[in-house]
């Protein structure tokens, strides 16, 4: 090995850090503002003109020459100055702030969490405001809030018991929002088969949660015994069993061409009768209403001796078993649970859109849900309404600003975004947090 | 084994373990393990490294399925319950309990969470009058929190209730997982190396404890430790495990002396391993020498 001499004169083996020559530019400082600079030619690119199918290229020298990238280039630029030359006065300034606010901040804090009154006023509050909300929306966003967010949000609840609480990844979660919809189809008669009798829709709903929570059985039963990556690989096929039958099975469905509904949401008392039509506010109270409920019930569950032995199974699945937890029916009833909401969400879905096909219960609607559970926090109710309703709202919001077709990328951006600097979610449980920094620790 | 008859008039078996072989393809981890367990006694089982201790601890328990013998379990209201190849959460509604080696608490949950958990195994409320706020779920609640405090004080956690279980000290962590194995009210309690990186006055803690549980609670005790002051001075007889086969059964005295436990600890017989020592020690003493010299020259 060679030697270096040191100032004093005396040998010594040189560090594998001497060894190893740093050029100026690969000093980490160089490498961000060139990091720095791609993303800013991307970001000029993304938000300048689009392209054609046809004209690639128009759009690029468009945008390469405009004044878009010049202000993409000094935003970056400058970011990278700040970050590199002023970050310690901008830290002081930070901390400073921090702390000015974060006293006051704890004490409100304190008080809200000291008085429940608070806390039910406040939530009566948002309540208040949410059932207010569509009043001031356009019919469009009345739409996207009943067939989209409030939908999903109902699903993403569903799905949260099944991943969040009992801590099986579930990638089939649709079937049963298909199985619900299909419920309702039949026993309103929508169905080229005739049900025994024509039921209110209203009275689906019982029908429908029991089906699906057979249907969760039926699948949960055989199959709860498998872990992690093969229970989400039985559960997607399951999914595919579920859409194909809709699609091949024409004589029960309707196949392809799908089934119209022939029958709506009524409330009839003889002297007063109401129809949930096509105005879409009636529905979207209908399904504030289920989800209110429906919160209620599950708040109950969570810190109860079901969601505790949920939380068990999640953590160690063989010490839970050997304290005398029944894994197999404790993960069933998650199962089931989830699977019921989903069919609520399906009889609602189905007598609102009033028409049902197959392609309306594809794998990526399975997908978008777990992945808005997961946004918002698994096992946190208040996250996954907030990730649900943020996810869905980002798409048509970007509808009227980006090319309609690229909506999903910056989707998909954003949650490449947040798993990269918050795994745990939007607003995650203390629970899964907990568990997500002793993995941490561990590893 | 006329001790173990004595005990087995005195208040009958409460496990009895006959031809027990596990085989995990071509390893043979427990050889034909006979042995009987005397309700109201503390029985230690001994025996180096892999010699089959846990894997014994986890055919008892359901969580491995030896291919041969019976492991029956007799509780106080009487009738036998065969252990072998039963699932676990039966084998804990049956009345024994475990704790495990490396402590496996759920650590993201409180110590009484924790409790509760083990507690609640044995409640029947449903999940629909859990949601529905009925007053019998409410009950069963309260009940709960009741017997997990009365048990965490019982190991003398009461002041650490809402400490998370991962945040607690090795001890406590120790202790706290024994509080969930007798939360479920078991007859028989499996401990699986409980001093294991305690320290001295941790260990007379638990060893206070384990009198007491078998003492005050009438619970049997069935034992796996390396710490052989603790064994001999808590456990009323002991078995000696080596190679998957029992070598010696008796009170602590009488295993201590045993020639064959002698030799499986100290891995020759003893006149062997004397010389050999001796070997090693001359051995050293030479290089040492060695070393001396050339440091001189």
């Amino acid at each position: 090995m060679s030697t270096v001499r040191d100032s004093k004169g005396r040998e010594r083996v040189p560090s594998a850090a001497s060894l190893r020559r740093v050029r100026w530019y690969q000093e980490a400082r160089w490498k961000r503002l060139v990091a720095l600079l791609v993303l800013a030619v991307v970001g000029a690119q993304v938000t300048g003109v689009q392209g054609t199918s046809t004209d690639i290229f128009y759009a690029l020298g468009e945008n390469f020459t405009g004044t878009g990238i010049w202000i993409w280039l000094a935003l970056c630029v400058g970011v990278w100055v700040i970050r590199e030359f002023l970050s310690e006065p901008v830290n002081r300034g930070w901390v400073a702030s921090r702390d000015r606010v974060s006293q006051p901040v704890a004490r409100v804090r304190g008080v809200w969490q000291a008085d429940p009154r608070l806390r039910y006023g406040g939530g009566a509050l948002l309540l208040v405001v949410l059932i207010l909300l569509p009043l001031w929306l356009s019919t469009y966003w009345q739409q996207v809030m009943v067939d989209q967010i409030a939908i999903f949000v109902l699903l993403a609840i569903g799905l949260n018991v099944v991943i969040g609480w009992a801590g099986m990844l579930d990638l089939g979660f649709v079937a049963f929002f298909a199985i619900g919809a299909y419920s309702a189809a039949f026993w309103t008669g929508s169905l080229p088969v005739e049900p025994p009798v024509v039921l209110n829709t209203f009275l689906v709903i019982p029908i429908a949660i029991v089906t699906c929570l057979l249907a969760g059985v039926l699948l949960g039963a055989p199959t709860l015994r498998l872990r992690g990556d093969y229970l989400a690989i039985v559960t997607l096929g399951f999914h595919e069993i579920v859409y194909l039958a809709a699609r091949n099975w024409t004589d029960f469905t309707g196949g392809s061409r799908g089934a119209r509904m022939s029958e709506r949401f009524v409330i009839d008392l003889g002297f007063w009768r109401f129809e949930w039509g096509l105005d879409p506010k009636p529905y979207y109270w209908l399904l504030l209403g289920f989800i209110v409920v429906i919160i209620f019930l599950f708040l109950r569950l969570e810190h109860s001796r079901v969601g505790r032995a949920w939380t068990a199974i999640r953590e160690d699945e063989v010490a839970a078993a050997s304290t005398g937890v029944n894994t197999v029916r404790m993960k069933l009833l998650a199962f089931a649970i989830g699977a019921s909401t989903s069919g609520v969400a399906g009889v609602v879905y189905a007598s609102k859109v009033a028409f049902i096909s197959p392609e309306n219960f594809v794998l990526l609607l399975s997908i978008l849900v777990l992945a808005y559970v997961i946004f918002g926090g698994m096992g946190s109710i208040p996250g996954v309404l907030a990730g649900a309703a943020l996810l869905i709202w980002l798409p048509e919001y970007l509808r009227d600003s980006v090319d309609p077709q690229d909506r999903f990328m910056y989707l998909g951006a954003l949650l490449v975004v947040m798993m990269i600097y918050r795994p745990q979610g939007l607003l995650p449980s203390k629970r899964r947090q907990r568990e997500l920094r002793l993995a941490e620790e561990k590893a | 084994m006329a001790k173990t008859e004595q005990v087995a008039e005195a208040g009958g078996n409460v496990l009895e373990v006959s031809g027990v072989t596990l085989r995990f393809g071509g390893l043979t981890s427990l050889n034909d393990v006979s042995l009987s367990m005397g309700r109201g006694e503390i029985l230690a089982i001994i025996g180096p490294n892999g010699a089959g201790k846990t894997s014994f601890f986890n055919s008892v328990t359901g969580a491995y399925l030896p291919q041969e013998g019976t492991i029956g379990f007799l509780p106080r209201a009487g009738g036998r319950h065969e252990l072998r190849g039963c699932k676990p959460y039966l084998v804990s509604r049956h009345g024994v309990s475990r704790t495990f080696q490396n402590i496996r608490l759920f650590g993201a949950l409180t110590a009484l969470e924790n409790v509760k958990i083990a507690v609640e195994t044995r409640q029947k409320t449903d999940a629909v009058s859990i949601m529905l706020g009925l007053p019998h779920a409410r009950r069963a609640e309260r009940e709960s929190d009741r017997r997990a405090h009365e048990v965490l004080a019982f190991v003398g956690l009461e002041g650490r209730l809402n400490e998370l279980a991962s945040s607690l000290s090795y001890g406590e962590q120790r202790r706290l997982e024994i509080a969930r194995a007798l939360a479920t009210g078991p007859e028989l309690l499996l401990l699986d190396e409980p001093a294991a990186g305690t320290n001295p006055t941790e260990k007379r803690d638990l060893e206070d404890l384990i009198r007491r549980i078998n003492a005050d609670l009438g619970v049997s005790v069935l034992l796996i430790e390396h710490d052989m002051k603790l064994v001999m001075s808590v456990a009323d007889r002991v078995v000696v495990l080596n190679f998957g086969k029992k070598i010696a059964e008796g009170t602590p005295g009488e295993v201590q002396r045993d020639p064959a436990v002698i030799e499986a600890y100290l891995g020759a017989s003893a006149e062997e391993d004397a010389a050999a020592v001796a070997d090693v020690v001359a051995g050293q003493a030479a290089s040492g020498a060695a070393e001396g010299e050339v440091k001189g020259a």
